[in-house]
Parts: structure tokens; C-alpha cells; sequence
């Protein structure tokens, strides 16, 4: 299934995983492009975020491929996954509560004065300008993160992956803990960095989000890829009976 | 207290005095009962305690386990604990006493005495402190165990690795240079403590507007003129009177005469000498800064601290969280083998019991300090007060005359006590515990 004439973005070809006699992710192949959002759906326990947990950096693959615009890259760490400009946005948001945005945002990429130390106040005036773009209410700068809400939690997620002109993002279930305003503004923030030509693996729950967010889905259950569809072949029916039956739409001639 | 502003709050208003200055509330409630205990055991005991002497004493004894603390707030932050703090210091105290005393002297012929004896040990102490924390380090990290059983084993193999290496014989005395990292037998004097406490003085005052413009320097919000100035004339006046205190502690004239003698000269009339700073009171001093800064200004202290706040996020941004267990125990090793130069050298011996049950006061320090045991929380100078705490406690209570099974019955329940206050004042501020 190649619908650019382009090298895509990323390809994960034949990707397996197991967890003791468990195949979490059995076979696997799925690929994206720029500016193109793919989305991941299934089932709790259908493999997803185990998959693009190996694409971050936090599983190794017994088994397959991963390719960086047509490069075969080995990816053993998350700290690989920073190197090829791929960011992740965690379900859990995979924040340091007891630290403040700053210090999160800059986490393990800290900026550094030319003694080594790190330059909290540069780092500060940085989240500043990049909070002021993507969350303006947003004004906890100094405080630990525990003390934020869900959403300025997530803009602080948010804005780690982005600061550091990612050009793969990963986003599992980005507006999963968010309000209506906050759902809204993230899927502003997912156009725009379309529009920016980056690639944006999308996971979610939410069929009808989905649909409207994403270019392609990939269906998954019980590990195994049912199928990849462009969202405008299918409906919402079809990927449901795709989620749940493991059936993939029959083809009208 | 900014619990209570909401996100679309403006600026955060400043509140009442403490805000401005922007010190830390806790910080002042420990040097509150500090200041309490210590004038509390001043009263009854007829004004013995706060004493110069008296003072002075307090401080070289509290400097071996508040070593050791600074590096168990590291070690806690991430969660861990480390139980062998005091048989680690054991066995590099064995380690050192023997370096002294028979591997140079003897077996490499350097003889007794020789300038360069000293340091040699305290070097091969500190890489046996160093490689038994790594050690540990590597136990914890790559191969998963838990901290708590790796350092209860380490509690019983160092202990007797000590005895062992020594026979169980008291091993002294120690190198002349070496003694004087005890205390009384090294001290700057008069005038090398007023010329560190004006440095500590110039350097406190530096920091302070350093900061502040770095602050103007990004367009922050800093906190007034005077606010900054009234610091500062604070901080320069406990660093001068606390020098000052201990300028005022006199060499006994006995103890002059004796050492006039020694150089075969007579103690003139009315001639008087004061101790001043203690080098071991020094090093903790430098001790303090250093690891403060490793841990507010280093990226291995920001790790340390993201680590203990979410392991797996740490995971998770790249930080290679193995390594730095490693990294963590390390330092704490090196940590106990500089303790054990202090507490040997006070001792002018290495004996058999040395450091027993110091684990328990270090740690003790550390979460009086306001380290949390959930990890992620703590700081260096509140580690520094509570074994400073736990030291004036024990000490005012022997001078009381209070038994000695009373003693330690009073200090368990202050430590459990200690850690019950941290609670409600954490949840009063709305932080986490």
C-alpha cells in the first residue's frame, strides 16, 4: 500500500514482539509519510502502544525492520528515537511531577552554560516563548508539574515534543484526559504541524476522532495488523467491524 | 503557598515577608527548632551550651555523618536506601588505617611520618569508597536488586571486611597530617578563618546578584532591591558570626605551653591562641556546595531528581537510569571514605566499632532534612541541619545528664515525630508527599 510516489517517512516492516509466550505485536508492517497523519486503533491490548513503544525507543523488536526515509536504523533506546527526530507525546505524558515545565520540557536535552552547568534561566525563557504559542493560559512556569491541570500537563508533553523540531511525532491518546477546549486545541496543533510536513502517528480510542484527524488508519487486534485503510474508503462501521470482528471492509468493485 | 493561584492568575503576588525575601518556609521552620532546642538545653543547663566551646565541639562531631547525608538525600531522592553507610566507612577506614600505618611505612619503606603519607591514604580510601558504592551501584541498577538488601548485605560484609583486614585490633595511631581532618588537631586559626569566612561572605553576596541579574537578564520578574540586600547582610552575618564563635573558642594555655615546649620554646605572658574553623568543618563546607551544585545546576542532578519523581519518564527522555544508580551509590562511597577520614582522625585510631550504626543516623539526618522517602524530594542544606539536629539533641541531652537508653528512646521518637510534622506541613502547602 503506497499511496505517495515519495519514500515514506518511516516504515516498520514485519515487526514482532513477544512478552514472555504473549505476542504482543505479531508481524507488523505500517509506514507513514510527511504530512501525513496515520492512526492506530484496536482494542486495549491490541498491540498498539507496544508498537510505537518500539519506534520510541522504549521496546527493541525481536524481530523487523524500522526505516528513517528509506535508511534501515537500529533503535535501541529512546535517546536513538531523539536522534532521528522522532518524539513521542505518552499516554501517561511521562512527566517528572516533582520538576517544574522547564526542567520537564527540556528533560535529558537540557541547555547547558559553557561551564556545564545547566541554564535554568534560559530554559525558562524558553518554555515562556513556546508556551506562549501553544497554550497562552499557561503561566505555572516555575511551579512542579503536579500542581498543573490535565491540559497544561499536556501542553507541557506537548511541547517537548515539538520544541525540538521533531519531524516524527507520536501521540498516544493525546486528548484522552483533555476537556472540550483542550481536545479542540490539539487538533489545531495536529493540522498545523501537518501543514508543516510533519509525519503524526495518532493513537486513539475514538473512532469518530479519528476519522476526522487522521489520513490513513491501521487497525490492530490481538497483535496483529487487520489492515490500513484511507479514512475516506471507509466508514466509522467499517473500522468498528475492523476493531471488534477483526474483519477487513469488503471492496465494492 | 501558590497552590492557591489559579492558572489565569496574573503574576504571583507576594504575600508576606518570607515570600519576598523568597525563602523557603521549611528551611526556616528546621532552623526554628533548631534555634529552640538549642536555647532550650542553653536554660537548663545553666548556659553550658551555647558555649563557643561548647559549639565548636557540636559542629566536629556532627561533620562525619552529615558527610554522609549529603549523599543519602541523592540515594533517597531516587528511591533507594543505603543501609552500609557505616560499614562502608569501616572498611575504608580499615582500608586507610592500614595504608598509614604498614603498606607505606613498611612494606614500600616510606617510613613514619613521611609528608606524603597522609594523602596517599586518604586516595586509596577514597577509591575503595568509590569502587565498593559503584559496586553497589551496579548490583541496584543492571541487575535489579533492591537496594535495601544489597546495602543490608553490604551492612554485614563491610562491617567484617573491616575486621578482617584489621584483625579486629585498633589500628593507631594515625599519620600526623592525616589527624588533622579530626577537628580539634586542625584548625585554620584566627586569622585563616576570618580570611574564609569573608571569602564565604564575598562569594554568598556574589551568587545572590549573579542570580538576579540573570533573572533582570531574561526579562523576570526579581525581587526588590532591598529584599536582596537584607539577604545578604543575613547570610554575610550568620557566615561572620559563626566564624567569630569559633574564633572565641581559646586553646586551653596547658595545651599552649605544651606545644611551645615541643619547639623547645617558652609560652610568653598573656599570649592566647584561638582554634578557629576546623579543616573537617571545611570540607563539609566544601562538601555542601559542591554536591549542592551537582544537584540544582548539573544535568546529573536534574536527573537524580526526575528520576526520583518518575522513574519511567525518566526512562522514557532518554536518561540512562542504570548508570546513574551507579553514578548515585558512587558518590555516596566516596562520601563515606572522606567521613571516614574525619571520624578516624578524631579518633586518632581506626577501631573496631567505627561508624556502627551510623547508617541510622544518616539516614535519620537525611529525612529530618526533609528528604522524602517516596523519592524525588530533598535538599543538601536540610540534610547538613538535621544531622546538625540530631548531633545538638544528642549532645544536650548527655550534658542534661540524661541516661543513655533515655537518650536514644527521645531520639527515635524525634525522628518518627520529625517525619509526621513533614507530613502536615506538606499537606498544608498542598505539596506532594
Amino acid at each position: 500500500m503506497t499511496p505517495d510516489q515519495t519514500t515514506p517517512l518511516v516504515e516498520m516492516r514485519d515487526i514482532s514482539i513477544a512478552f514472555g509466550g504473549v505476542r504482543a505485536v505479531d508481524h507488523v508492517s505500517i509506514d507513514l509519510y510527511p504530512g501525513e497523519v496515520v492512526g492506530l486503533l484496536g482494542h486495549n491490548g491490541a498491540g498498539k502502544s507496544t508498537l510505537i513503544k518500539i519506534l520510541s525507543g522504549a521496546y527493541r523488536a525481536d524481530s523487523g525492520e524500522i526505516l528513517i526515509e528509506g535508511k534501515k536504523v537500529t533503535i535501541n533506546s529512546p535517546r536513538d528515537a531523539r536522534h532521528h527526530n522522532i518524539e513521542t507525546i505518552y499516554q501517561t505524558l511521562a512527566l517528572a511531577d516533582n520538576l517544574d515545565a522547564p526542567s520537564n520540557l527540556f528533560l535529558g536535552r537540557e541547555i547547558v552554560t559553557p561551564l556545564g552547568l545547566v541554564n535554568d534561566a534560559k530554559m525558562e525563557a524558553e518554555t515562556r516563548r513556546i508556551m506562549a504559542r501553544l497554550n497562552p493560559n499557561f503561566r505555572k512556569i516555575k511551579e512542579p508539574v503536579s500542581a498543573l491541570s490535565g491540559g497544561q500537563r499536556q501542553s507541557v508533553a506537548i511541547a517537548r515534543a515539538v520544541y525540538f523540531n521533531a519531524r516524527i511525532l507520536i501521540m498516544d491518546e493525546p486528548t484522552a484526559a483533555l476537556g472540550v477546549h483542550e481536545t479542540k486545541m490539539v487538533a489545531d496543533l495536529i493540522q498545523e504541524l501537518k501543514r508543516q510536513g510533519l509525519g503524526i502517528f495518532l493513537i486513539s480510542h475514538d473512532t469518530r476522532e479519528m476519522m476526522e484527524l487522521c489520513d490513513r488508519v491501521s487497525v490492530m487486534k490481538n497483535g496483529r495488523l487487520i489492515g490500513t485503510e484511507r479514512v475516506e474508503d471507509v466508514t466509522e462501521d467499517d473500522i468498528l467491524s475492523m476493531i471488534i470482528m477483526g474483519k477487513k471492509p469488503e471492496r465494492a468493485a | 503557598m501558590s497552590d492557591t493561584q489559579i492558572a489565569d492568575a496574573p503574576a504571583p503576588r507576594r504575600r508576606n515577608i518570607f515570600e519576598t525575601l523568597e525563602l523557603d518556609t521549611r528551611l526556616l521552620g528546621m532552623i526554628g527548632a533548631f534555634v529552640v532546642l538549642a536555647v532550650g538545653f542553653h536554660l537548663i543547663t545553666d548556659g553550658r551550651f551555647l558555649t563557643p566551646r561548647n559549639i565548636f565541639n557540636l559542629t566536629i562531631q556532627t561533620v562525619s555523618v552529615a558527610i554522609m547525608a549529603t549523599g543519602m538525600v541523592f540515594v533517597i531522592v531516587t528511591r533507594h536506601i543505603d543501609l552500609s553507610v557505616g560499614s562502608l566507612l569501616a572498611t575504608a577506614s580499615a582500608v586507610m588505617a592500614m595504608t598509614q600505618t604498614l603498606v607505606l611505612p613498611e612494606w614500600l619503606g616510606l617510613g613514619l611520618g613521611h609528608p606524603a603519607t597522609a594523602w596517599i591514604a586518604i586516595a586509596v580510601g577514597l577509591a575503595t569508597g568509590v569502587a565498593i558504592g559503584a559496586f553497589h551501584g551496579w548490583l541496584v541498577g543492571y541487575l535489579a536488586i533492591p537496594a535495601f538488601i544489597v546495602t543490608l548485605g553490604g551492612l554485614l560484609v563491610w562491617r567484617n571486611v573491616a575486621w578482617y583486614l584489621t584483625s579486629g585490633q585498633t589500628i593507631g595511631p594515625l599519620d600526623e597530617t592525616f589527624r588533622k581532618f579530626g577537628g580539634i588537631n586542625g584548625t585554620l586559626g584566627t586569622t585563616g578563618s576570618w580570611i574564609v569566612g569573608l571569602v564565604g561572605c564575598a562569594a554568598a553576596v556574589w551568587l545572590l546578584f549573579s542570580a538576579r541579574r540573570n533573572k533582570v537578564a531574561h526579562d523576570f520578574p526579581v525581587k526588590p532591591m532591598w529584599a536582596e540586600i537584607t539577604l545578604a547582610g543575613i547570610v554575610s552575618a550568620v557566615i561572620l558570626g559563626f566564624i567569630w564563635i569559633l574564633n572565641s573558642y581559646q586553646v586551653p594555655a596547658a595545651r599552649l605551653r605544651r606545644n611551645f615546649e615541643a619547639r623547645g620554646e617558652t609560652l610568653p605572658e598573656g599570649y592566647t591562641e584561638a582554634y578557629g574553623l576546623p579543616y573537617s568543618v571545611l570540607l563539609l563546607i566544601v562538601i555542601a556546595i559542591v554536591m549542592t551544585v551537582v544537584a540544582r545546576r548539573t544535568r546529573l542532578g536534574r536527573y537524580i531528581f526526575a528520576t526520583g519523581g518518575n522513574p519511567d519518564a525518566a526512562e522514557l527522555s532518554g536518561i540512562n537510569t542504570r548508570l546513574l544508580t551507579v553514578k548515585i551509590f558512587a558518590i555516596m562511597g566516596a562520601l563515606c571514605a572522606l567521613s571516614a577520614v574525619v571520624a578516624s582522625a578524631r579518633l586518632t585510631n581506626h577501631s573496631n566499632d567505627i561508624g556502627i550504626l551510623d547508617e541510622l543516623r544518616v539516614i535519620a539526618a537525611a529525612v529530618i532534612g526533609g528528604t522524602a522517602l517516596a523519592g524525588g524530594i530533598g535538599t543538601i542544606y536540610g540534610a547538613i541541619l538535621g544531622a546538625l539536629i540530631m548531633q545538638s539533641l544528642q549532645s544536650g541531652m548527655a550534658m542534661v545528664g540524661v541516661d543513655a537508653p533515655l537518650q536514644n528512646i527521645v531520639v527515635g521518637a524525634v525522628l518518627v515525630l520529625a517525619v509526621l510534622v513533614d507530613i502536615i506541613y506538606r499537606k498544608r502547602t498542598g505539596a506532594r508527599s
